[in-house]
């Protein structure tokens, strides 16, 4: 089973709540927001195996294009264009789909392969540390989360997921099976809690939401959430112990006042998500 | 000589400063003294608008652009095929073409952010 948690607005503490509930549900970690994969920072693992990321990119020969323009009019990403007599090619537009490589009178192309991020899987508090790394300037994420998930034995995972819904948090969805928004009582925080549970919806997932950050001023999400129906899974205060050890990079769930806190959330998510 | 201006909307027509997110290109022939609209086939594409806008300048064998300025891509295609790259304020085109031959614009020698007209 994966869990996946999100957010929609940044910063509220998604890689805070997935790796204190990964230690008290005992469960495998997995960081897909591959941007900035971060929960390494706490959980610092050890013995880390890496794979490379591969996707496809066209290679044309020279001696067989007749410059006739076809793949760069094919191509659905605009990553070939045509100039005088000369094919340019602006590999980080391509997404590999090989459309080129068909279209091409000359058969002049063949699909090359290149690297453009790593799976790395580690070990931390004997539970497996999963991440993906995408490259500094590879502007496209989805081929390095996709090979994290799919790559996942058939165990429970809980999965940290990008900010926002674009693309990449539509990916890491696809994967899940069931998803934990976690949220803040700010306006912005609220605003895209909304759009990540429209998004779930779309999924047709169990969810369950958690308000981090809480200072007595969260009705207004938890009246939302009656509303909807979803269930609360908890909240996380705003307390100094709580600001302090992070910004230690400590693992909460390890501090002693702060560890209830996590189990109580790890109990509800059982009860919210058919977890076996 | 054909000069293709990157333009916004209705007329009259004035120039966008942007470049494959532009509306249309106004294209005029300087001999024939005839104009004609060209839709921006970039405007709508998710990523690569500039190489799209870019691509579409070169099929249309114009000799001069007039924008605001050149992402990138766009600046690394237009700059291989020979047509001259000027920039102007956004001014209405027939203007931008007294100016032209009057000798008033300014090259493009340098690409500007990535991104920039989204």
């Amino acid at each position: 089973m994966n869990i996946a948690i999100l957010s929609g607005k940044g910063g509220t503490g998604k890689t805070t709540v997935s790796v204190n509930l990964s230690l008290a549900l005992k469960t495998d970690y997995v960081d897909v927001d591959v941007e900035a994969p971060d929960g390494y920072l706490f959980l610092n693992p050890t013995n880390v195996k890496r794979t490379p990321v591969e996707v496809l990119y066209p290679m044309v020969d020279d001696n067989l294009c007749i410059n006739c323009g076809a793949c760069a009019k094919a191509c659905e990403f605009n990553a070939l264009a045509l100039v005088k007599d000369d094919l340019m090619l602006f590999q980080k537009l391509c997404h590999g789909c090989g459309t080129c490589e068909i279209v091409c009178p000359q058969n002049a192309i063949k699909m090359a392969i290149r690297e453009m991020g790593i799976v790395e899987k580690g070990e931390a508090f004997s539970q497996n540390v999963y991440r993906g790394l995408l490259d500094i300037s590879e502007p496209m994420a989805v081929p390095v989360i996709a090979k994290v998930l799919k790559d996942l034995p058939d165990s429970n995972h809980i999965v940290d997921c990008p900010p926002g819904t674009s693309c990449n948090v539509v990916k890491s969805l696809s994967f899940a099976n069931g998803a934990i928004l976690v949220t803040e009582p700010t306006a912005f925080g609220f605003h895209d809690l909304k759009m990540a549970v429209e998004l779930v919806k779309q999924f047709k997932l169990p969810m369950g939401v958690v308000i981090n950050k809480e200072d007595n001023n969260s009705k207004f999400i938890e009246e939302y959430l009656e509303e909807e129906n979803i269930p609360l899974i908890g909240k996380i205060p705003y307390t100094m112990d709580i600001a302090k050890a992070y910004s230690k990079g400590k693992i909460l769930y390890h501090e002693d006042k702060i560890k209830p806190i996590f189990d109580a959330l790890a109990d509800k998510v059982k009860e919210v998500f058919p977890w076996k | 000589m054909k000069i293709a201006i990157s333009i916004t909307g209705e007329k009259p027509y004035v120039l966008d400063p942007r470049f494959g997110r532009c509306q249309s290109f106004w294209i005029y022939d300087t001999e024939t003294e005839k104009e004609e609209l060209l839709a921006n086939p970039g405007l709508n594409a998710q990523g690569g608008a500039g190489i799209k806008s870019a691509q579409e300048m070169i099929d249309a064998k114009v000799d001069v652009i007039v924008t605001g300025h050149l992402g990138p891509n766009a600046f690394k295609i237009l700059d291989k095929s020979g047509i001259e790259l000027l920039e102007s304020e956004p001014l209405e085109t027939m203007q931008i073409v007294e100016n032209y031959k009057a000798n008033k614009c300014v090259k493009i020698t340098t690409n500007g952010p990535a991104h920039h007209g989204m």
